[in-house]
């Protein structure tokens, strides 16, 4: 696909769509590197937290998708070290969740996120569910998604014989409340499956 | 005193001895804990990451039941899902339209008057009222305060005052026998949510964690988080594997540690339900050199060596 001409009507940028969700303003980071300096995950990310931001504020052809594509965005556990540290005050950790739910709306989610992603919807299914999290439950549907069907076979029996798997799920009694403020929050595709298919 | 209780999910799974020593503790310093009727999940990081919507509507129909049971404060035990009640009700307090919308879309009248209260914000207050009175056996070990982040961060909205280096749980340690040990990563992130996701990833940033603490001489680790908890205990093993040393120091509650000081029993607190067995070899072994070795054994205090 080419890119399209510039136009007299500039198209929103990903860093205006960024600013109008969050309150968020990307122009503000000088690219000190405070909080790649302070992020667990930066030595594993493809793009460090002031990269990403940096790609915003150039927004250059190619470079939007690139942010949205990142795996940083998934591997960012919103810790919240980047926003304590900012002399800016940049609400990174806000800015990544908008970038997560993005990069899965427009079906851009890096392939290597698949199970991080297939872990976070087998959790919101079980909460639908029963409106509370259901470990084993959540393990199962995690595994069945991912094929990591060995995956902490062995972690299970230690569990069991401490008393900490119930086997059954606590749910709650107004579960079709939970239903419909799943249905309502929908506009989101909180259950798009297939957004990270490679 | 009576004060509302939201356990959330971890709490009646993976980490119900937390809410087994909390249970035990509170009777002994006056509190009556009243769960919310009917709670549901606050959507952890799961909901925040997906739908933003979501992961405002979860933890305020929480707060909006908690409300109506005339709840004014209500105790979060786990600081994950601590810091995803505090952070909607801010963001609803600040957004009237949207505090509207969210309270349709929970069905419930929401206000945002109850406040949210941490294990530490509950247990300082009942430290600076005379807990040390009542401890029975001081918990005469060193630990490490393990605060891990949502305690800490967003500043804002966390009930520690000092973003860097908190000094709450060790205000609590102290008044319990405890001594408190100076070390590098008490604000360091465990790897939280990544725990099934990406093992490895954990077992990294877990095993720093542990490592700091065990080379400055800690014989166990405080933490006030099932996350915390789940990822220096329960994925012990993995972090062994990925590390190469065989760190045995325990990983404790806040509440176990207070309980085990105010005398109470160890299976009542929970603490046969740890990966990491609950002892104590480092003091074991000091006390056996002080014994066995006579004058010679003067320095006690340098032989709290840790085997790696």
């Amino acid at each position: 696909m080419s890119h399209p001409l510039p136009s007299t009507q500039a198209p929103a940028t990903l860093a205006d769509r960024v600013a109008q969700a969050t309150g968020e303003s990307v122009f503000r980071c000088y690219q000190c590197g405070k909080c790649a300096a302070g992020c667990p995950l930066a030595a594993e990310m493809d793009y460090e937290p002031n990269q990403i931001l940096r790609l915003l504020q150039l927004s250059l052809p190619g470079m939007e998708e690139e942010v949205l594509g990142s795996l940083a965005i998934w591997l960012c556990l919103t810790c919240e070290t980047c926003a304590a540290r900012c002399p800016q005050e940049v609400d990174l950790p806000r800015i990544m969740d908008y970038l997560r739910q993005e990069s899965l709306r427009t079906g851009q989610a890096h392939p290597k996120a698949k199970d991080i992603l297939a872990f976070h919807q087998a959790f919101l299914e079980s909460i639908r569910k029963n409106g509370r999290l259901h470990e084993v439950g959540l393990i199962s549907s995690y595994k069945l998604k991912t094929g990591h069907l060995l995956q902490d076979v062995g972690v299970a029996p230690k569990l069991l014989v401490r008393g900490k798997l119930s086997l059954l799920p606590h749910g709650i009694a107004d579960r079709g409340q939970i239903a419909r403020i799943f249905d309502k929050c929908a506009n989101t595709p909180t259950t798009k499956e297939k957004g990270a298919a490679q | 005193m009576k004060v509302g209780f939201f356990p959330g999910c971890s709490l009646e799974g993976s980490s119900r001895e937390y809410n087994e020593s909390l249970q035990a503790i509170a009777p002994a310093l006056g509190l009556e804990l009243c769960e919310v009727p009917d709670w549901n999940c606050c959507g952890a990081t799961a909901a925040h990451t997906l739908n933003h919507k979501l992961a405002l509507a979860l933890p305020a129909r929480i707060l909006a039941l908690a409300e109506q049971a005339g709840f004014t404060d209500l105790l979060v035990p786990c600081s994950a899902c601590l810091v995803r009640l505090a952070s909607t009700r801010e963001e609803l307090r600040q957004n009237e339209a949207l505090r509207r919308e969210i309270s349709a879309v929970i069905e419930l009248p929401y206000t945002g008057t109850t406040r949210v209260l941490s294990v530490l914000d509950m247990l300082l207050t009942c430290a600076r009222d005379g807990l040390k009175d009542r401890v029975r056996q001081p918990f005469a070990h060193k630990v490490a305060c393990y605060y891990g982040c949502y305690l800490t961060r967003p500043a804002r909205l966390a009930p520690c005052r000092r973003t860097e280096d908190p000094q709450e749980m060790e205000e609590l340690m102290r008044a319990v026998g405890a001594e408190p040990i100076d070390w590098a990563f008490k604000v360091e992130c465990c790897g939280a949510g990544l725990s099934v996701s990406r093992l490895e990833t954990v077992a990294e940033l877990s095993g720093r964690i542990l490592a700091d603490a065990a080379e400055r001489g800690a014989e166990a680790i405080v933490v006030a988080c099932p996350m915390c908890h789940t990822n220096l205990d329960l994925r012990r093993a993995a972090i062994v594997r990925r590390r190469g040393t065989n760190w045995s120091l325990p990983v404790l509650y806040v509440s176990q540690v207070i309980g085990l000081a105010l005398g109470l029993k160890e299976r009542a607190l929970g603490l046969h339900r740890h990966h990491v067995p609950v002892r104590f070899p480092a003091a074991a072994t000091r006390q056996a050199m002080e014994v066995g070795a006579g004058p010679s054994a003067s320095d006690g205090n340098g032989a709290a060596q840790r085997e790696g």
